[in-house]
């Protein structure tokens, strides 16, 4: 098995489905941060089979609960001191704008490109986002 | 200041006042002749419709106001690449309500969020078609009398058919009320409708593919033609396109007192040979949707 480094201060983001990372990496612009990003790719989860694992050496200035949007199995472990200080699963956002798009050929969204896409929760029990314009279900990437 | 953009945009009792002020203006048009005096309404349509844009146009001529606009995209700054957002800001200048038909879906919802005066949504595609549902509304508690306690056939393109999809989202406000769904496999109602409206709200529904073992059933029958226009592929539309057929000989297996209701234009869905029958109301049905928009437009211009 792969090891990586513990954190002393920082965030886990954890049990992401296996070859999700790469696309919470580039929404989360990790590539700008100056400090140190592992991501783990197919590591061994006995709840998911494989899952990957982002690793991020420092503090994040951003609501983490928008990645529930796109991956609702994400898991947040916040580290202090090298100790975990906050754990949990993420709150799904009633609204959230520009995250995801709307890809109903359909949709106004199709045609006027600077329309901001917004969706809304509809069934927070089955993590459904609806586009606010057309209520295409958002289907993931 | 209140848009119609979802059928869901009028409470139970809101819908109810409209209702009754459109049962109104069928007893009495002349009353309100003149209530809408020195009003406009712009008619912004993107893309062809016949029936609702002068359905519309009577409705505001009926209640004495004017009415200006466009009928296609081509006519329109849209064809300059114009946005919705930006034409519907200038409308506002220049009208004191507006309907809108779009061929995208949500476009009317755009407008709504950028406009000074009212915006109706007068078909979005294949999602919305509020009047439409009211037209039908109003036709059913008319003839019938009432809303509840019915068992309705929806039949044809429940998949893409966007005032099966508004009406199933209406009707399912009244107490017991059971649909019967009636499509070929490829043209059921979408999932979601099935479980977010349907399952959600404890409604009795089945789905069956043929219109005879049913017909006997029905309250009121809804025929909707299966649109060319909705189809990517055009094998698949004429393969699909004379699936559901209703003519005098079905007929005779329905009840006496069965309505069939058709939101038009009929391509071949209902024979010819079904009009004379007094349970045909899709004219009468026609009828009435300019008498539900002049009471739409008197609610939205706060003239009722």
């Amino acid at each position: 098995m792969l090891n990586i480094g513990g954190l002393s201060k920082g965030i886990v983001i954890d049990h992401i489905k296996a070859g999700g990372a790469m696309e919470i990496y580039s929404y989360l612009n990790l590539e700008k941060l100056d400090c140190s990003v592992a991501i783990i790719k197919n590591a061994k989860s006995s709840k998911m089979g494989k899952k990957d694992i982002i690793k991020i050496d420092g503090e994040l200035d951003i609501d983490l609960n928008i990645l529930g949007v796109l991956d609702n199995n994400i898991t947040i472990n916040i580290i202090d001191d090298g100790k975990i200080i906050g754990k949990g699963n993420l709150e799904l956002p009633e609204m959230v704008t520009n995250i995801i798009k709307c890809k109903n050929p359909r949709c106004i969204t199709s045609i006027e490109q600077e329309l901001p896409h917004t969706f809304k929760l509809t069934n927070r029990e089955k993590n459904v986002y609806r586009c606010i314009y057309c209520e295409q279900q958002f289907k993931g990437n | 200041m209140k848009h119609i953009i979802s059928p869901l945009d009028l409470s139970v009792s809101e819908l109810e006042e409209v209702l009754c002020l459109a049962e109104e203006i069928i007893k009495e048009p002349k009353k309100y002749s003149d209530v809408c005096h020195g009003k406009k309404l712009a008619t912004l349509f993107y893309e062809p419709s016949t029936r609702t844009r002068l359905s519309f146009e009577a409705a505001m001529l009926n209640l004495g106001g004017s009415v200006l606009g466009f009928s296609s995209a081509d006519s329109s700054s849209a064809a300059k690449g114009e946005s919705v957002a930006d034409t519907i800001r200038v409308i506002s200048s220049y009208a004191d309500i507006c309907a809108m038909r779009h061929p995208k879906e949500g476009a009317p919802m755009v407008a709504s969020k950028y406009s000074r005066i009212p915006v109706i949504n007068a078909g979005d595609g294949g999602h919305n078609h509020p009047t439409q549902t009211l037209t039908d509304l109003l036709t059913i508690k008319n003839l019938k009398g009432h809303l509840n306690n019915l068992t309705i056939g929806l039949c044809g393109d429940l998949k893409f058919g966007r005032t099966v999809h508004s009406l199933i989202n209406a009707l399912v406000r009244y107490e017991n009320v059971t649909f019967i769904m009636i499509s070929p496999d490829e043209l059921k109602i979408p999932a979601y409708l099935r479980e977010e409206v349907l399952e959600a709200n404890h409604i009795k529904f089945k789905e069956v593919r043929v219109l005879e073992e049913v017909l006997p059933d029905l309250d009121l029958l809804y025929m909707t033609r299966v649109q060319k226009e909705r189809f990517f592929n055009e094998e698949d539309y004429i393969r699909l396109k004379d699936s559901f057929i209703l003519d005098a000989k079905k007929m005779e297996l329905a009840k006496k007192d069965m309505l069939v209701l058709h939101p038009l234009p009929r391509v071949n869905e209902i024979s010819t040979d079904v009009d004379d029958d007094p349970r045909a109301v899709y004219f009468k049905q026609a009828e009435f949707g300019v008498y539900v928009r002049m009471a739409l437009i008197m609610k939205l211009l706060e003239v009722a």
